[in-house]
């Protein structure tokens, strides 16, 4: 077993994360990164430092240069047993981590609504397919239709159409006059709205329709054909892949680990980004989803604050509102249509881990009752894709989370827990 | 409305002893707290076994896994009753000896078991670490998924006229009845307070404490495990200690998961995992087993078994207090007794004679409850 201790623990090598880092040990802070993905980076700049796909992401990565920075990429928290005490799996093993302050920058996961056939092998969800395409995953040639919202939709056909595929439809859920009204806003965003128009710009040719969303999937050993609604009316596209995802949720399995309060399914946080939990901060998607910008500036303020510098901390709000402007413009233009929750049939899974249809939950009064009765959210996801999607069609209550944190070996569990050895 | 019987608790006590009372015509209400089945039913292990180290213990738990055995039939698939069997571990040739000798009682008692040397325990659990000597076999006993028996005992007592409300606690043992938190009060000629570890708060001085237990359940390996085993030092172990302890106990789930187990806390009674305590459980369970070592935990978990200082259930009327019966104190044997337990109360309650001699489960056998000292 290994043991060490360290001033301030970074939970996340996304935006949130790296700027955090940097932030702290500019400040003289000695800082320990940990990243559960092989490479730095998060969900959007996933390739690490060689793909950084543009001059913003390159000086990001440059934090993980800095001499009072440790990064360990590959490490998966698992349990947190005390105060100031994180168990984490690494490559080589179990390993109990001590620290005096904390910064989560857990970032978010796409969320997923269920409709029949969205099991079906050749559904993705929208982020999932994009960086599978990145990763290598053949798309050159493939009828791949993308469905959910917001400008997710525009990035993820964008790096489809530059690898071959056919991309035959864009299908956004919001009506168009929201997402005119998010477009007109852009103005007070000039940098999105340039970036908006570049997108879109290399997209042309292939059709976007608001109001539109699939119906359902079908096809016999994998996806053949979807039935979509398009503008209220309902038509059939044969095709390949779907991506479909409608939105983000935060990850916020790791505050409620630690005890920290939630709002509106985010970990809540001060104007410091300090969290319910003395010393334990929060930045950037986990406590509320808003993109790169807010995510960078929030880090800065986290890091700032955990090194003891609220005064420079406090000259970056002006900026953290203008970004959460635009978060929250986002979130009020691509808000989810009530018709998305009524797509489910009776016998559509919810829990794909433990096979539960949509109608042995519905006799079910809460969470709670729905674990115990048909094992909903007891696989080894645990709950992470149908707990939200019971929260949303159901109004279960959100469930709390059980250690560990993510399925771990019991060798590594044992390990992690064994007294230090002497040195 | 006047209820011949009320039963304070939702668990699998109360499920079962409502269906029998039920079945038998009685009017029936059961008031649970939370969620039926959530509590001291849900933590467990969910195992029916037969330990022959006491006469009465040996009498409810045999009652009780022959009336399981009977309605295997018509439980339902999420019941996930499974004749695994027991297999007792001996490391040794004194453990040996031991089972040996727990063969011959069994054998008096016509319990089926059968002795396995060492090339037939290796030929059962090809997976067992190397070293042991032999083991004892119960075939006939089984594991199942208590939440879910709990919710079909309850269906059928509702189906035959039982009243069930769930999210409502009882603040007070009323004269004739109960009050609830929400100020309702329901009236019945008798109350049976079922409601485990949670049972003192409405009677204080009952001698019933909580004792922690932890368990984990593994992602799925089927057939890496195919008896449940637990190791014959588990009794020596799991009393022995006046402290913390842990002991070996798997089971092989329907599902084809691993339920690990098993380890006992007398003194803390928080829900919060005791870490040091899990990780000696799991180490010890990886040293039994060495394939489990790369087994991937899905989860752990705590709970609290109602633990009685003689380790036997309160299952009766309370001395001095007219028309109050309990049910609770069943400790680890709460799943495997439910049905046997329910049978011999109800028929108390209804006036009729119990099969089973009821005397050694009365709660007037301790002194704070011999007279009428109780006051709620």
């Amino acid at each position: 077993m290994t043991e060490a201790r360290f001033e301030l623990i970074v939970l996340g090598a996304g935006p949130a994360g790296l700027a955090a880092a940097k932030a702290a040990a500019d400040s003289g802070r000695e800082v320990l990164v940990l990243d559960d993905n092989p490479l730095p980076g998060g969900q959007i700049w996933r390739g690490g430092p060689d793909q950084a796909p543009n001059a913003r992401a390159r000086a990001a990565f440059s934090a993980l240069q800095h001499p009072r920075i440790a990064y360990r990429p590959g490490a998966r928290l698992f349990a947190a047993p005390g105060p100031g005490t994180l168990l984490v799996e690494l490559p080589e093993g179990g390993c109990r981590l001590g620290y005096g302050q904390l910064i989560l920058a857990t970032g978010a996961r796409e969320r997923f609504l269920p409709f029949p056939g969205w099991t079906l092998p050749g559904v993705f969800g929208l982020g999932g397919l994009q960086a599978l395409a990145k990763g290598g995953y053949p798309v050159a040639g493939k009828r791949i239709v993308l469905a959910g919202t917001g400008p997710l939709l525009l990035a993820v056909a964008d790096t489809l159409k530059a690898r071959g595929a056919r991309v035959l439809l864009l299908a956004e859920q919001a009506p168009l006059g929201r997402v005119a009204r998010f477009a007109a806003g852009l103005v007070r965003h000039p940098a999105k709205l340039a970036q908006a128009v570049a997108l879109k710009s290399r997209l042309l040719g292939i059709p976007y329709r608001c109001s539109s969303h699939v119906l359902e999937a079908s096809g016999r050993e994998r996806l053949e054909r979807l039935r979509l609604s398009w503008g209220g009316e309902e038509g059939f596209i044969d095709c390949d892949y779907l991506g479909c995802a409608f939105g983000l949720l935060p990850n916020t399995e790791t505050g409620q680990l630690l005890g920290c309060t939630l709002a509106a399914g985010a970990v809540a946080v001060d104007d410091y980004q300090q969290t319910s939990r003395p010393g334990v901060y929060a930045a950037g998607e986990a406590c509320g989803i808003g993109g790169v910008d807010k995510a960078q500036i929030e880090g800065r303020i986290a890091g700032l604050a955990a090194a003891g510098r609220p005064e420079e901390a406090r000259r970056l709000f002006p900026a953290r509102a203008h970004a959460r402007d635009f978060a929250d413009r986002l979130a009020e233009a691509f808000r989810l249509e009530p018709a998305l929750l009524r797509l489910a049939r009776p016998d559509t899974l919810i829990c794909r881990c433990e096979d539960v249809p949509l109608q042995a939950l519905q006799s079910c009064s809460s969470w709670r009752e729905a674990k115990l009765l048909t094992r909903c959210g007891m696989g080894a996801c645990q709950g992470r894709t149908c707990g939200p999607m019971a929260e949303t069609l159901l109004g279960f209550e959100p469930r709390g989370s059980r250690p560990p944190l993510q399925p771990v070996s019991l060798e590594t569990l044992v390990s992690a827990l064994s007294p230090t050895d002497p040195r | 409305m006047q209820y011949d019987v009320i039963i304070v608790g939702g668990g699998i006590i109360a499920a079962a002893l409502a269906e029998s009372l039920a079945l038998a015509g009685a009017s029936v209400l059961v008031l649970e707290a939370q969620n039926a089945g959530a509590g001291v039913s849900a933590a467990g292990m969910g195992h029916l076994v037969v330990l022959d180290d006491n006469p009465a213990e040996l009498a409810l738990a045999r009652d009780g896994l022959e009336r399981w055995q009977r309605r295997r039939a018509v439980l339902p698939a999420g019941a996930e009753y499974r004749e695994c069997g027991t297999l007792w571990l001996a490391r040794d040739g004194e453990e040996l000896a031991e089972a040996e000798r727990k063969q011959a009682r069994n054998r008096t008692l016509g319990l089926d078991c059968k002795l396995l040397g060492r090339a037939a325990l290796y030929a059962a659990e090809p997976n067992l670490a190397p070293g042991f000597a032999g083991g004892l076999l119960r075939p006939d006993e089984a594991v199942l998924y208590p939440p879910a028996a709990c919710s079909w005992l309850l269906a059928n007592a509702q189906a035959l006229g039982a009243r069930l409300l769930e999210h409502c606690p009882v603040a007070e043992l009323a004269e004739g009845g109960v009050r609830c938190a929400d100020g309702r009060e329901f009236r019945a000629r008798a109350v049976v307070l079922a409601a485990g570890t949670a049972s003192p708060e409405l009677l204080p001085g009952l001698p019933l404490k909580p004792r922690k237990g932890q368990l984990a359940i593994t992602e799925r390996y089927p057939d890496l495990v195919r008896h449940q085993l637990v190791e014959l030092g588990y009794i020596k172990r799991a009393h022995a200690a006046t402290g913390d302890s842990v002991a070996f106990n798997v089971q092989p789930r329907a599902t084809g998961q691993i339920l690990i187990g098993s380890s006992r806390e007398n003194e803390d009674t928080g829900a919060e995992l005791n870490w040091p305590l899990l990780g000696e459980m799991l180490e010890l369970a990886g040293s039994m087993l060495p394939a489990l070592r790369q087994c991937r935990i899905l989860r752990a978990w705590t709970g609290l078994r109602p633990a009685t200082p003689d380790g036997l259930p309160l299952l009766g009327p309370v001395p001095g207090r007219t028309g109050l019966w309990l049910a609770t104190g069943h400790e680890g044997l709460g799943i495997t007794t439910a049905l046997s337990s329910a049978a011999l109360l109800a028929a108390q309650i209804l006036g009729r004679k119990p099969e089973l001699d009821p005397a050694p489960y009365w709660p007037q056998r301790f002194h704070q409850l011999s007279g009428s000292a109780l006051h709620a």
